[in-house]
Order: structure tokens, then C-alpha cells, then sequence
């Protein structure tokens, strides 16, 4: 793997050496450019970007692809960059982005994208991907990305060698989880592992818990101001996630979510609930004693998020960009890149014996199920409005008052202006 | 007429337009060497803050630049958020425990060291080194010894060093404890820069003169008399110099908390440099993250701007 990298990189300077030669001496250029922006820089995603990259090169090997990658968890920094280059009218010629109002709100809205309608058309996208995925990437009735990837984050995780010890099953309702809660608490077991360090996990733990409380229908609404926030059934939801959160570690504030996924490895912890990169972190780690459920209450529900790469305006290398853009959306594209991404095709023809039990039981859910956006993960709101989503949950774990949480919620609705 | 000007005065005369050629040469090439940093300093120091302020007065979120007028509503806005007003709390018991630690700690040091101890070179650099140390690898490494652990999967870091020598009474969740975490957080800043203010108070103790002291001793004083008469009293400018440097560390600090907890449990550690931070890059409000940004410049020319006053008068006694 090395080794061929290493070749790659010489064959890149050599190729860089050939196109400035070229074009310096004949004037014409045999080398065509792609600079792909994502900010996958760590193990298996920058596999996984890799084995595109490879794909890429067999179908075309007269371009020469220059690896933007901006280091930083969930693209914090990356964000910034893209801005600036944005802004600065040096888009990259194409950039990793959520699916949903990450994409929409920041970048289509803001008229900086090319519809992508014929691409989908000529290639039949809209037959092989589900309406879910398609709803999200779609404004105005037109496509603006090419989603490569599916994760799910309403995934509960356990211990399997603790549930059997104890005679436990996976809880599917919040009555349930309580159950079992107080059986591991019982048994000196912590119930529910959860880390906060980067102040987005309890966000993501709070959506999946709106989701089991007011279902697919209802929740989908929070976010297009078709339900209320002022509903009691967000006060319900709110009073749940408090009655969890007394069954975490104490020192959650510590812990990022793989630190609190390690006490449900070593078997202290007895749940976690995290999105399905948590599956490829457990593979990474050699670790095989795990189950998975749907969050309570949310069988028949999938929270999705994805990611996708789109064609922004004023680009110099239009035609590799389509390219591109045609292999991440072909099975082709996905079968080389989800495996070792750890997530599912947002097709729903890839061959199954690629992938490993959990990503099965997941594509499976993913073509029956009711697909929700994930808010944290970019696809149900602007950037803005889950800031402050993640922040008010952030502080209602801290103080509790329930009350001045669901204000703050509507709060944050109104806005983002889709609330009155 | 001419002819009867005498030699000398000639001479003079020549001597002194020469040196006002020079002088005026030397103004000329003075300008001309200030003249690149001041336009950079003009540019981007004061015409940035001057963008950041005017951006801080538009309505100006998402990506796209929109210059439309808000007045002080971010600001009002500002003001009623609840992490903002956190912020603030946090920024003053942060600056109190940062300052009054490194300060007590610091005399403390330079006072053991000024007592001619063996080895004091060693001790020197020994409390000096974690200042040669950066903010993030502070909060790295505080973070694992402050990490409390939990009953269930076993104490580490510090608790654990408390419950194996018998204190385990003291044992705290230390900046997982919403109540004190910012404490936390200040104590790691204490321990990054207390041997730098040690140093300072060392130069200073070593500069007063001996007679001083030999003098309120034969005058009958105890060695704490000494110290709280005229010893601190002399140190009085090393004390000021002192709180000003690290209180503008205090209101900016942003690599620390970055490194070290975040926001922290419901906004326990949460600074307004971190707070704007995250406004600005994951939020994507600029005018709030403008906003944010012109309050801490506030903050911290009401801290520099007299002690910047005062120093400038003084040299111009001098």
C-alpha cells in the first residue's frame, strides 16, 4: 500500500514535470486537472478517499488529481477554508459537504452551485437512490450534489457479552431503556456511555431522542415549521433525554465519543448511542461483542446523514469534475469507497458481500425505512440554527430547566426564520 | 562685508548647516524605514478592527456577505444570550484564580529562591520551563491529570494520586463539575505561568538593596514586617506590570479551553474567544462573531490602555 503510494507520489511530480514541460515548450497540455476539498484525513476515510481516487485513475489516467484535504474533526476547520476560497472566487473544483441545509443553505441558496439534473437523468440516479436522499439534495426542484455515502445516526450500540451475562435484551422503547438502565446500574455497570467533549455528541444523542418521541412524521416537521416547537411532545422528549442523562458517566464532559465508546468495549458501559462510524471504530479496534438496535422508539426511522460533492460555478476543469462526479455516484464509485468508509451505498443496488454484518442489517433499514435528516450532521438545518441547537441542548444537560430549553429551541426556529 | 567674517565663524556656520542636513537626512531615512510597518500596521491592525467593528453592525449570517445595517442589535442580542452572559462569569472568576495563583505562587518561588539556595540555577529553570511550553500542550496534558474518572471504571489523574495517599476526601470532578470547572481550567494557566511572574519577582527582589533591609532589622522589624512594609510596597511596579500581561492573557485565552475541555458541561469552561470562534467558523454568524470580537478588544484596552497612559507619562518625566 505503501509502496504504491510512494510510486504514485513520483509518478505525480513526474506528471507535474510533463505538464510543465508540455506547456512550456508545445503549448498544449496533456495532463487535465481535479482538485477534490474534503477534510477525510484520518485512517479509514482517507482509505476510502483513496480507493476512489484509484478507481478514478483507471477510468481516466490523463489527469492528474490534487488531494485538498483540510484536517479537523467533523470539518470544523475545512469549513473555514471553503469559505475564504469561496469567497475569494478560488472554489475548489469540488468540495465534500453534508447533504441538506448544510449544502442548500450555505451554498445553493447563495447561487454559488450548478444544478446537476442532467447528470442524475443521464445516469438514472433517480431510480437507484431512495426519495429520502434524493428530497435532501433537491431545491427547487433542482439536484445540486452527488451523494457517495449513507450513516446513520439513530444507532444504539451494547455490550453483547454484559446484555447476555445479565439476561438483557436491547431496549426498543424509552420504558425499556430504562430497564435496562437500572439493571446495569444495579450491577455496577455503567448504563449509557456518552462523551460531550466536542459539544456536538449530546446534540446527536437529543435528536435521536425527538425522533423517538415524536416520529418520523412530526419530527421531519420541527425542522420545516410544521410542528411546533412549543409541542408537548418536545417537552416530553426533553424530560427523557434529562432522565437518561442521569444514567451517564459522570466524567462524560471528558470524553469524546470514541473515549466513551472504549467503556463499552472494555464492558464497564453498557449502551452508547452514536452514529454508525462508531461500527468501523469498533472493527478498527479489533472489538467484535457488540450489538446495535435502532434508538428507542425509532424502529422503522433512520436518521440520515450524507456525505456529497457538487459543481461549483466558475470552476476551471468542468469536465473531470463530471467525471468525478459520475464515479461517486456509480456502484462502481460506491462499492470502492463504503466498505472501507465504514458507512452504506446511498444506492440500493451494491453488492452486499461487500460489507459486514451491521452495514447489511443497515442497507437493509435504509430501503424500508423512513428517512429522517440528522440535524447535528448537516442535512435538517443551517449551519447556524444547529449551532444553536447544540448549544441549547449543551446547556439543558448542565442546568436542566426544561422550560427555558424548549423556549430557546423555538427561539433558535424563529430565527432561522421558519418559525413565527 | 563678507570678506570681514572672520574664518571661524565661516567654519561654524558650514558646521552647523551640515548638521542640520544631517539631522534632516536622518528624519528623512527614519520615515522611510517606519514608513512599510506603519502602512502594514495601519492596514492590517486598525483597518481590520475597524471592518470587524463595522461587520459587528451588519446583519451579516451564512456565507455570503450581507452588509445590511443592524445597529447594536447584535450586541443587544449579544448581551441576552445566556452562553455569552456564562462567558462572562467565566472570564472574570477565570482572570481571578489565574491571577491571584500566579501571583501568590510566584512571590512565594522568588521569595525561596532569593534566599541563596544550592542549586538555584536548577530550581530557576525548573519553574521556569512550563512557560517555554505552549497553551495547547498545557491543556493536553491537564486534561488527562484533571480527567476524574468515574466510580464505576476507576479514578485517574489526580483523584487517584488523592484516594492512594489517604485524601481521597478531595477528590472533585474538577472541570467536569459545572460549579468549578472554569477553576479547573484556570489552575493549569496558574501552573503555565506562575514561574514567569517567580522570575519577574526575583529580578525585582535581587534590585532592592540590602541596606534597606539591614536597616529595618536594626530598627528592630521582624523578617514579615520587613516583607509586608517595605519589601512588597518596593514591588509594587513589578505587580503592575505583572497583572497586565497575564490579564490580557486571561481575557484572550482561547488555546487552553480549546485543548483542554471545550465548552466544557453546559458552558462551564466556555470563554468568548472560544465562544467566538465557534459563532464564526461553525455557525457562520460573522456579525455575532464580529460582535464577540470588538467586546474582547473593549475588555482589554479598559485593562492596557491606562497602564499604556501611565507608562508614557513616566518616561516623559524621565
Amino acid at each position: 500500500m505503501a509502496r504504491m503510494r510512494a510510486v504514485r507520489i513520483v509518478f505525480s511530480v513526474l506528471a507535474v514535470a510533463l505538464l510543465v514541460s508540455a506547456s512550456a515548450s508545445a503549448g498544449t497540455t496533456q495532463f487535465r486537472k481535479l482538485e477534490v476539498f474534503s477534510w477525510w484525513t484520518a485512517g479509514g476515510e482517507a482509505e476510502a478517499l483513496t480507493a476512489l481516487f484509484d478507481e478514478y485513475y483507471k477510468l481516466h489516467p490523463d489527469v492528474w488529481i490534487v488531494n485538498a484535504t483540510v484536517a479537523g474533526g467533523a470539518g470544523s476547520v475545512a469549513k473555514a477554508v471553503l469559505v475564504s476560497r469561496m469567497l475569494g472566487g478560488d472554489p475548489p473544483d469540488t468540495f465534500q459537504v453534508h447533504a441538506g441545509r448544510e449544502l442548500i443553505d450555505t451554498w445553493v441558496v447563495a447561487g454559488k452551485m450548478e444544478p446537476l439534473d442532467d447528470l442524475f437523468k443521464a445516469e438514472g440516479w433517480d431510480k437507484v437512490m431512495p426519495g429520502g436522499i434524493l428530497d435532501i439534495i433537491s431545491y427547487n426542484g433542482h439536484y445540486w450534489s452527488v451523494p457517495v455515502n449513507i450513516h446513520r445516526s439513530n444507532v444504539l450500540w451494547y455490550n453483547k457479552k454484559v446484555f447476555q451475562t445479565y439476561g438483557l435484551k436491547p431496549p426498543r422503547t424509552f420504558d425499556e431503556f430504562f430497564q435496562v438502565a437500572d439493571a446495569l446500574k444495579a450491577r455496577g455497570i455503567i448504563p449509557f456511555v456518552v462523551g460531550s467533549k466536542d459539544g456536538w455528541e449530546l446534540g446527536h444523542v437529543f435528536e435521536d431522542v425527538l425522533a423517538g418521541v415524536l416520529g418520523p412524521e412530526a419530527y421531519r416537521g420541527l425542522w420545516t415549521g410544521k410542528t411546533r416547537w412549543t409541542d408537548p411532545r418536545v417537552t416530553q422528549a426533553l424530560q427523557t433525554f434529562k432522565r437518561m442523562m442521569t444514567y451517564a458517566n459522570s466524567d462524560h464532559s471528558a470524553l469524546t465519543w470514541d473515549g466513551a465508546a472504549a467503556y463499552l468495549m472494555e464492558g464497564k458501559g453498557g449502551m452508547l448511542i452514536m452514529g454508525d462510524w462508531t461500527d468501523g471504530w469498533f472493527t478498527a479496534k479489533g472489538f467484535k461483542d457488540y450489538g446495535w438496535a435502532p434508538t428507542p422508539g425509532t424502529a422503522g426511522t433512520f436518521v440520515a446523514l450524507s456525505d456529497t460533492f457538487g459543481l461549483p460555478k466558475g470552476i476551471k476543469n468542468r469536465d473531470t469534475v463530471m467525471d468525478w462526479l459520475r464515479l461517486l455516484g456509480s456502484k462502481r464509485g460506491q462499492e470502492a469507497f463504503n466498505p472501507k468508509k465504514g458507512s452504506i451505498c446511498a444506492r440500493t443496488d451494491c453488492d452486499r458481500s461487500l460489507f459486514n454484518e451491521y452495514l447489511r442489517s443497515a442497507m437493509d433499514d435504509w430501503q424500508k425505512d423512513e428517512i429522517v435528516p440528522s440535524v447535528i450532521h448537516g442535512a435538517a438545518a443551517s449551519e447556524s440554527w444547529a449551532t444553536a441547537f447544540k448549544d441549547t441542548v449543551a446547556l439543558f444537560a448542565a442546568r436542566g430547566d426544561v422550560a427555558a430549553a424548549q423556549r430557546a429551541l423555538q427561539q433558535a426556529c424563529e430565527d432561522a426564520g421558519v418559525c413565527r | 562685508m563678507q570678506r570681514s567674517t572672520p574664518a571661524w565663524a565661516v567654519a561654524v556656520t558650514l558646521k552647523r548647516s551640515l548638521a542640520r542636513r544631517k539631522t534632516s537626512l536622518d528624519r528623512v531615512l527614519a520615515i522611510l524605514t517606519l514608513a512599510p510597518s506603519a502602512a502594514a500596521v495601519s492596514l492590517f491592525v486598525y483597518a481590520f478592527i475597524a471592518w470587524t467593528g463595522f461587520v459587528s453592525l451588519t446583519r451579516w449570517r451564512g456565507v455570503i456577505p450581507d452588509y445590511a445595517w443592524a445597529g447594536l442589535r447584535n450586541y443587544v442580542r449579544l448581551f441576552q444570550h445566556e452562553r455569552f452572559q456564562t462567558d462572562l462569569r467565566n472570564t472574570v472568576v477565570f482572570t481571578a484564580v489565574f491571577l491571584t495563583g500566579c501571583l501568590v505562587v510566584g512571590f512565594l518561588l522568588a521569595v525561596l529562591l532569593d534566599q541563596r539556595v544550592a542549586g538555584e540555577g536548577l530550581f530557576r529553570t525548573v519553574f521556569l520551563a512550563p512557560m517555554a511550553v505552549s497553551f495547547v500542550v498545557t491543556g493536553v496534558v491537564w486534561r488527562w491529570m484533571l480527567n476524574p474518572g468515574t466510580p464505576e471504571t476507576g479514578y485517574v489523574g489526580i483523584n487517584l494520586l488523592l484516594d492512594k495517599i489517604g485524601l481521597g476526601l478531595l477528590k472533585s470532578g474538577w472541570y467536569t463539575d459545572p460549579r468549578i470547572g472554569i477553576k479547573a481550567v484556570a489552575l493549569a494557566a496558574a501552573w503555565q505561568m506562575s514561574g514567569y511572574v517567580m522570575a519577574l519577582y526575583l529580578a525585582g527582589l535581587r534590585g532592592i538593596p540590602e541596606e534597606l533591609r539591614e536597616a529595618a532589622r536594626v530598627d528592630g522589624a521582624t523578617e514579615i514586617q520587613i516583607y509586608r512594609r517595605v519589601i512588597i510596597p518596593l514591588l509594587r511596579p513589578i505587580t503592575l506590570g505583572a497583572v497586565i500581561v497575564l490579564g490580557h492573557i486571561s481575557l484572550k485565552v482561547f488555546d487552553l479551553v480549546a485543548a483542554m475541555t471545550g465548552s466544557g458541561l453546559g458552558f462551564s469552561t466556555d470563554v468568548p474567544a472560544y465562544f467566538m470562534w465557534d459563532t464564526t467558523f461553525r455557525g457562520n454568524n460573522f456579525n455575532q462573531g464580529a460582535a464577540i470580537a470588538v467586546v474582547l478588544l473593549v475588555m482589554v484596552a479598559v485593562l492596557i490602555v491606562p497602564y499604556l497612559i501611565y507608562t508614557m507619562r513616566s518616561e516623559a518625566e524621565i
